[in-house]
């Protein structure tokens, strides 16, 4: 197996011109009013984004997208990290288009594809109800089989972007297993409610199904589909990984040149080996999780492969991300510790981003079984 | 403590109860009762809050008002004052700013706040800007301060200021109490990563302070400053605590709530517990060795420890909580906190990352160690001789 990590020359022009757009429309200001309105997302800007050809970045060009593969994406997700970015793009972009693009049939993917690509509709994947139980033990909610449909019931707490998403595709168990079903945000028994989070960039909501009816067609390829879950959320976790990333780059530079430019005791700061080894200590782990994140993205189509440097990724990089964060603050000293200051933003998602899908030690179980341990 | 000291104590504490039964009376009456019988400050002089004890024989007075359903809480809301302007105004003031100070300060009626640190000199406090200049008995001062908790329910601030920047940096400061109230300071809120504003910026336009409210000489703030930063330590880190009390209690509750069957959760969280109990031992060992007067730069190992500590469990905590963790119940709101609570472990999360940096960063503990109390060399210095006026500042 041979990959190569060199970034193509698409790969950087998707880089550059996400950096660009990022900066100058969704900058640090943008952020913090996103974060603090009451939807958490701009309609206005998730249209542009979709013109962009973002949402689209990875669904095929026979579906209205770009016809690119996740280490394309990732780098969109890796820049979208380095400034915190808002909304529901990661439970778009990601999530359900990646549930519907591996479970679903030809004619689930023609109708629910180029609408996501398109940005006319914002979907979220709804799978976890226990706190810790990214494993997928039996999952409470239930689907059950009436006439040519199906009959919704259960609960998930913890649906990101949930409040914001038009289509919800639920998981929930039935005779055959696991299946994994598109469901209308506005269909009849279904209860949104948003609930405050730690992270207020990445919004979630409680959502309750309540005897919600759904076609046969609503089923992502007719069938049980827990392999598919579990690789849509291995294909999430990877760019979890790109987006921690971006972040733990940012915190890296923040910390660097505050180093440089912060006086105490008639000299940089930086200047202190305390200091000065902690921000080389950031830039290996920053390294390091770059390795295994950039891994992780190039070989997805490779199944064994990928089971490996999925959760090698995913604890890897969200353990950088958190001590990163951490010791951004503690470099700033007060500063870093205040609303102000961006520190916190960047504390904030590191910490919830590293239990969305799994904490590294639940990651570690998933590579100990796939390395044979 | 000997034999015949507890008794006295108890003998006192006694009849403050007898005549204040502490259930019933007033806190602030009852804090008052206290303090005039010595047992405010039991190792202060008599007349001043004390009886002329040990600072290791408070504990057991505090105690045994908790067990008599009286109030201890002053300690917490007015920590400042009492944990470190009373230790300040022992060491250095005279006996009439003590007569004026100690009493209302322990009664919780005037608190206290402590304005050193500034926007260019935080670690290096000694560095810092604000100007005093004398005119007439009184000193007029300008500049800003910054991170000072409570200052907006304050009366009275413990005060750094520069009175000569010819001198090299330690040499030029004065130390003062001033009134919050003085026309010329300007109070504003600075909000912290939980969204609340425990702290201020303070800025200072000609406020005139008498000198009589000048802590020791012109010049020697240097010294009362370090003193009020050595009791600061020990009131941060040397408590000692029940075993298995505080931020661990509370990890383990989440723990036991989650019903979580996790070998690896539960041996982090017994690592965690040991690591606490090794500190909270340490911490009575040092108590009980520590005399009256002054404390050591000693204080900086449990400062040092439990500000690692409280990160590291505040963390697992949200860990064991796991999605659950991700959410912020009440969400964020920009106000003035009415409470230092932070028994929402999200909360605490976020609070305890400060707990490295207020009071002393953590590096700067570890360099107070490492050649205070080791001996090690210590790092060049630039800036330790020069005129203050000629320190690089960047
Ligand atoms: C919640 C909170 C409450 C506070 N309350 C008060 C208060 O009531 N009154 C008050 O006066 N102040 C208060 N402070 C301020 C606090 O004392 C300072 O923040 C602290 O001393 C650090 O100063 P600084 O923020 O300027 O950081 P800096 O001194 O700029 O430090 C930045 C980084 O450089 C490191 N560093 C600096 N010098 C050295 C060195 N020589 N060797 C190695 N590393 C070094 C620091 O450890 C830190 O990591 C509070 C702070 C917080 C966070």
């Amino acid at each position: 197996m041979s990959v190569s990590y060199a970034p193509t020359e698409d790969l950087e022009l998707i880089r550059t011109t996400a950096r660009q757009f990022l900066e100058d429309r969704i900058g640090l200001e943008t952020v913090r009013e996103l974060m603090m309105s009451e939807e958490g997302l701009d309609r206005g800007l998730w249209k542009e984004i979709a013109d962009l050809g973002w949402t689209g970045l990875a669904i095929g060009e026979e579906h209205g997208g770009a016809g690119y593969g996740l280490t394309e994406l990732s780098v969109l997700l890796e820049e979208m990290g380095r400034l915190v970015t808002p909304g529901p793009f990661f439970a778009s972009a990601v999530l359900a288009t990646a549930a519907i693009d591996t479970a679903g049939d030809d004619v689930q993917k023609a109708s629910l594809l180029p609408r996501l690509a398109s940005g006319e509709i914002i979907a979220t994947l709804a799978v976890f109800e226990e706190p810790r139980g990214w494993d997928l033990p039996s999952l409470a909610t239930t689907a059950t089989a009436d006439g040519t449909g199906w009959v919704l019931d259960g609960a998930k707490p913890f649906v990101l972007a949930g409040q914001q998403a038009d289509v919800i595709i639920v998981a929930a168990g039935f005779d055959d297993g696991i299946g994994m079903f598109v469901v209308p945000a506005d269909a009849p028994g279904l209860d949104v409610t948003e609930t405050p989070v730690l992270d207020p960039t990445r919004r979630q909501a409680d959502i309750l199904l309540n005897g919600v009816r759904v076609d046969g067609s609503a089923l992502l390829g007719g069938g049980e589909s827990t392999i598919s879950l579990r690789k849509t959320l291995g294909i999430g976790t990877a760019c979890l990984a790109a987006e921690q990333v971006g972040g733990s780059q940012r915190c890296l530079e923040m910390s660097v040149e505050y180093a440089k430019t912060r006086y105490q005791f008639g000299r940089p700061i930086g200047s202190f080996q305390s200091i000065k080894h902690r921000c080389a200590d950031m830039l290996m782990k920053t390294e390091h999780a770059k390795s295994t994140a950039y891994h992780a993205v190039r070989v997805v189509d490779d199944d064994d492969e990928f089971a490996i440097a999925a959760p090698l990724a995913g604890s890897v990089c969200s353990e950088a991300y958190n001590w990163i964060a951490g010791e951004t603050i503690q470099v700033h000293g007060g500063i870093g510790f205040t609303w102000e200051h961006d520190a916190h933003l960047y504390l904030k998602r590191a910490k919830a981003s590293s239990l969305l899908l799994g904490d590294a030690r639940y990651q570690r179980q998933l590579l100990g079984q796939a390395i044979g341990l | 403590m000997t034999d015949t000291d507890y008794r006295r104590v108890d003998d006192v504490v006694d009849e403050l109860f007898a005549r204040h039964p502490p259930q019933s009376t007033e806190p602030e009456e009852f804090w008052g009762a206290q303090y005039d019988l010595g047992l405010a400050w039991v190792w202060h002089e008599e007349g001043f809050g004390g009886l002329g004890l040990s600072r290791k024989d408070q504990p057991h007075i505090n105690w045994r008002i908790e067990e008599a359903g009286g109030s201890t809480e002053n300690r917490l809301s007015n920590l400042l004052g009492i944990a470190m302007g009373a230790g300040v105004l022992t060491t250095h003031g005279t006996d009439a700013q003590k007569q004026r100070w100690l009493r209302p300060m322990f009664t919780n009626q005037e608190i206290w706040c402590q304005m050193f640190s500034e926007p260019g000199a935080g670690s290096d406090l000694a560095g810092l800007s604000m100007r005093a200049e004398p005119d007439g008995d009184e000193w007029v001062v300008n500049g800003q301060k910054v991170w000072t908790t409570l200052a907006h329910v304050s009366k009275w601030g413990m005060l750094v200021t520069r009175t000569d920047p010819e001198s090299p940096k330690h040499r030029g400061l004065t130390y003062f109490v001033v009134d919050m109230e003085a026309n010329g300071i300007d109070v504003r809120p600075l909000y912290q990563i939980t969204g609340e504003a425990e702290f201020s910026e303070v800025f200072f336009n000609d406020v005139r302070i008498p000198d009589e409210n000048r802590i020791d000489s012109v010049g020697s703030g240097w010294r009362v400053s370090l003193t009020t930063l050595m009791n600061e330590r020990v009131a941060i880190g040397g408590n000692t605590v029940p075993r298995g009390s505080g931020r661990i209690a509370k990890a383990v509750d989440v723990w036991k709530r989650s019903g979580s069957a996790d070998p690896l959760l539960r041996d982090e969280l017994i690592h965690l517990w040991a690591e606490v109990e090794a500190a909270r031992l340490t911490s009575a060992r040092a108590n009980e060795l520590a005399s009256a007067g002054v404390p050591g730069p000693e204080g900086s190992i449990g400062k040092l420890a439990w500000a690692d500590l409280n990160k590291k469990i505040t963390s697992f905590t949200l860990d064991v909580m796991g999605l659950e963790g991700t959410l912020y119940p009440g969400g964020y709101q920009l106000t003035r906190p009415t409470s230092f609570d932070t028994s929402m472990p999200q909360k605490a999360f976020l609070r305890t990352r400060a707990n490295s940096i207020e009071g002393g960063t953590s590096e700067i503990m570890m360099n107070i160690l490492g050649e205070r109390v080791l001996g090690l060399p210590g790092e060049p210095r630039v800036d330790k001789e020069l005129p203050w006026k000629d320190v690089p500042r960047g």
